[in-house]
């Protein structure tokens, strides 16, 4: 079978009423929603439906050891949750996690991709180095920088006190231990945002540098003027996705240091999974997860209007 | 774009065919598990599902264990599942049970047990039951068989006990005059003997004497204070939890003992993680290493040269030290015949039998017939700390107690913190009481309305 009709897309022309078209929408419409038929089934029963279940369940008390939903608690378990110094606590944690890793994701993204970009041969193999770590395993990371991380004997420890410098003790110590996670998060997840900043340099037309050049501006005004104000929608993507991202942190502190040492690392996520399955409270564990849900939807509701007004 | 298709089939007809072969693959699939698991069926009489949750060097020995039952037992088929330890285990071991589908046979924790008999998720054995597969409470170390019991109702038939030890370098021990004739550790005795075999060590490595994890690892931090405290008689919850008596005054003098050896008298390594205790013990620059007795493979593994005995008596009390036991459990369900109940508990008694392949994982088999066996008495060390196995005293009863609960999470992390110099005794106390008070005072989640 040999495709060969390139139908214009519909809307390529606005303002521009498209007649003929107008009888085989409705059968466009009945098709576009049986093809999405699929995934709004596994979507309403995997995450809408759940959703709405936790919802509920953040109102009653129940618990993984009972059945059914436990007796009705009102707003009980939410009134827990916000005068519980545990909860704040782990809150503040996911926050500072988010506050140290954000700019540096963002910025050295940045920085990385400018280089690989301004690289004439082997563009390939930075563009691999630098994405590579992103594909690795949680697990596997964790193991590693753990290794590194190990006091007196690790690489970190060898390496600092090769040039006369004091090791912190990286894991141990509560003013160093997030600082340590958010290095290794660092090092580990910045691929993704250097490769989306690639793609956007890439869509930078080079005959704006030709013609700025041209004209006289020099590097620093060519960055600050063309590359930096081009980029921008890039930038406003990478940093809520990163926000986003940092806020849902779990897998590498619990790998790391187990939400310590004396809990000063445990992240909200770590804390619902304490009390809603460790604990068995479900349902104290879902009115956490709500209020958690609430500033996750907060952050998105400031990208989508930002990503609106800039459409 | 060109696809091409054998001859004379369209491709209407070519996906009609695959949707065909799609439901015909579900037909066929309805005697699998996953079928029988959706159409309710449940597995066929002679076959028992049996759930553990061991992974590395105990997951091969309960294979092996496993295997040889089989070996044994033809006509009984077991489907045994491995899970991921703690609380990924107990979570579905408790929906399983809600939800209808439990497995036949399963292992716990015995600290765990007093939590999941409050929660109705465990079936109550009939002496006549045990008694008719030998399994009775002379037959076994006394203190696992009583924690496999709540209420005085019989739940559990303990599989091992598995105390918290100290492991020591024949090399180092003997270099700094440790070991007797034999090349056995001398005798430890209080505080004082401690510290002065721990210098004595630390003289022949140039750095420390022992180590204990202190990182990361807020279960061992909560073992190796709960065997200091517990040997002053001291205890942390009654009445299932919902009373705190910690006692100040002997906590106080467990803490400090415990961050004299790092920060005072820097015998212990203040700032270590689990793979810096196996680097530090594997590699000769330690003599004493406190730990659990399931270790002992992983210095097998490494060729090291080591021995174990039980922590010492270091404040003269009754001898006490922190352990916990693997135990079998029939998870209640209301289909359970007569028969069913017959084959599971053939099961446990077989695993039991086995038991001495369980023992190369450093555990002490509760099992008498095996534990006082020739073969394992020759078994080394396993068998130079059986006495601490008799010793046992686990985990306060609690909804939030038991091994990998958020109680050893609270102990332990105000204990690292001691022992890594970053709190003060009497400040840990006070962040203990705090974090415990928030559990205490509140309903437990388990057993109460619901079915």
């Amino acid at each position: 079978m040999t495709s060969t009709v390139a139908a214009p897309p519909a809307g390529a022309l606005p303002g521009v009423k498209d007649e003929p078209r107008a009888a085989g929408a409705i059968g466009q419409t009945r098709a576009g929603w049986g093809l999405l038929t699929p995934f709004l089934v596994l979507y309403l029963a995997f995450l809408i439906g759940p959703a709405v279940y936790g919802l509920v369940m953040s109102f009653f008390d129940g618990s993984s050891v009972r059945s059914g939903l436990g007796p009705f608690a009102g707003l009980d378990n939410y009134t827990e949750a916000l005068t519980s110094g545990d909860f704040w606590s782990s809150m503040w944690h996911t926050v500072l996690f988010t506050i140290l890793t954000t700019p540096p994701l963002v910025i050295v993204a940045l920085l990385l991709a400018m280089l690989t970009d301004r690289i004439r041969r082997g563009k390939w193999f930075f563009r691999l180095v630098f994405f590579a770590p992103y594909v690795m395993p949680v697990t596997c990371v964790g193991l590693v920088f753990t290794w590194m991380y190990v006091p007196q004997t690790g690489l970190f420890a060898s390496w600092l006190s090769a040039l006369g410098l004091p090791a912190p003790a990286w894991l141990a110590d509560p003013n160093w231990a997030m600082i340590a996670v958010a290095l290794m998060t660092v090092w580990w997840t910045i691929g993704f945002n250097f490769v989306l900043y690639l793609a956007g340099l890439q869509d930078i037309p080079r005959e704006l540098y030709e013609a700025s050049a041209v004209d006289g501006a020099g590097p620093g005004a060519q960055w600050w003027r063309i590359t930096v104000p081009l980029l921008s929608r890039t930038t406003v993507l990478v940093t809520m996705l990163q926000i986003i991202a940092s806020l849902k942190v779990f897998d590498q502190i619990y790998l790391l240091t187990a939400g310590g040492p004396n809990y000063s690392t445990r992240p909200v996520i770590e804390y619902i999974y304490d009390v809603g399955f460790t604990d068995f409270r479900t349902g104290y564990g879902a009115a956490a997860s709500m209020l958690y849900f609430v500033v996750i939807l907060a952050v998105s509701a400031v990208w989508f209007a930002i990503s609106r007004r800039r459409a | 774009m060109t696809v091409s298709y054998p001859q004379g089939t369209s491709r209407r007809a070519a996906l009609g065919a695959l949707g065909l072969a799609g439901v015909g693959a579900l037909t066929a699939g309805c005697g699998s598990p996953i079928a029988a698991g959706i159409a309710g069926t449940g597995p066929n009489a002679t076959s028992l599902t049996y759930w553990n949750l061991f992974t590395g060097g105990d997951g091969i020995n309960m294979v092996a264990m496993t295997d040889r039952f089989r070996a044994a037992h033809p006509s009984v088929h077991v489907d045994a599942v491995t899970l991921a330890w703690g609380t990924p285990y107990y979570t579905k071991l408790a929906l399983a049970v809600i939800g209808d589908r439990p497995p036949d046979v399963a292992i716990t924790h015995l600290s765990r047990l007093p939590t999941l008999a409050e929660g109705n998720l465990v079936e109550p054995l009939r002496a006549d039951d045990l008694a008719a597969h030998g399994l009775t409470g002379d037959r076994f170390t006394a203190a696992a068989w009583r924690k496999g019991q709540v209420g005085g109702q019989q739940y559990a038939v303990p599989l091992d006990t598995h105390p918290f030890v100290m492991f020591y370098r024949t090399d180092v021990c003997k270099k700094a005059g440790l070991l007797d004739a034999t090349g056995k550790l001398k005798p430890i005795e209080g505080t004082d003997g401690l510290v002065a075999a721990l210098s004595a060590c630390a003289k022949v490595t140039g750095g420390y004497g022992g180590v204990v994890n202190v990182n990361a690892d807020p279960a061992t931090c909560w073992r190796w204070f709960d065997t200091l405290y517990g040997q002053l008689g001291g205890q942390v919850l009654a009445d299932n939890g919902t009373r705190i008596v910690l006692d100040d005054a002997k906590a106080e003098k467990a803490l400090s003992f415990a961050r004299e050896l790092t920060v005072q008298r820097k015998l212990m390594p203040s700032n270590i993680d689990g793979s810096g205790v196996t680097q530090l013990f594997a590699s000769g620059k330690v003599g004493l290493l406190f730990d659990g007795e399931w270790q002992i493979p992983t210095y097998q593994g490494a060729k090291t040269p080591f021995s174990v005995a039980p922590v010492p008596n270091l404040f003269g009390g009754t001898y006490h030290c922190f352990a916990d036991s693997h135990a079998l459990i029939l998870p209640r369900n209301g289909r359970r015949d007569a028969r069913r109940r017959d084959e599971s508990l053939t099961l446990v008694r077989g695993l039991l039998d086995n038991s001495l392949v369980w023992a190369k994982g450093g555990h002490i088999p509760a099992f008498r017939e095996v534990q006082d066996s020739a073969a394992f008495r020759k078994m080394q060390p396993q068998a130079q700390y059986v006495p601490a196995a008799k010793a046992a005293i686990y985990d306060p009863a609690g909804w939030y107690s038991g091994a990998g609960s958020d109680f050893e999470n609270i102990m332990g992390f105000a204990v690292s913190a001691v022992e890594a110099g970053q709190l003060h005794p009497a400040a840990a106390i006070a962040q203990l009481r705090q974090k415990l008070a928030d559990y205490a005072s509140k309903p437990a989640p388990v057993g109460g309305t619901g079915s």
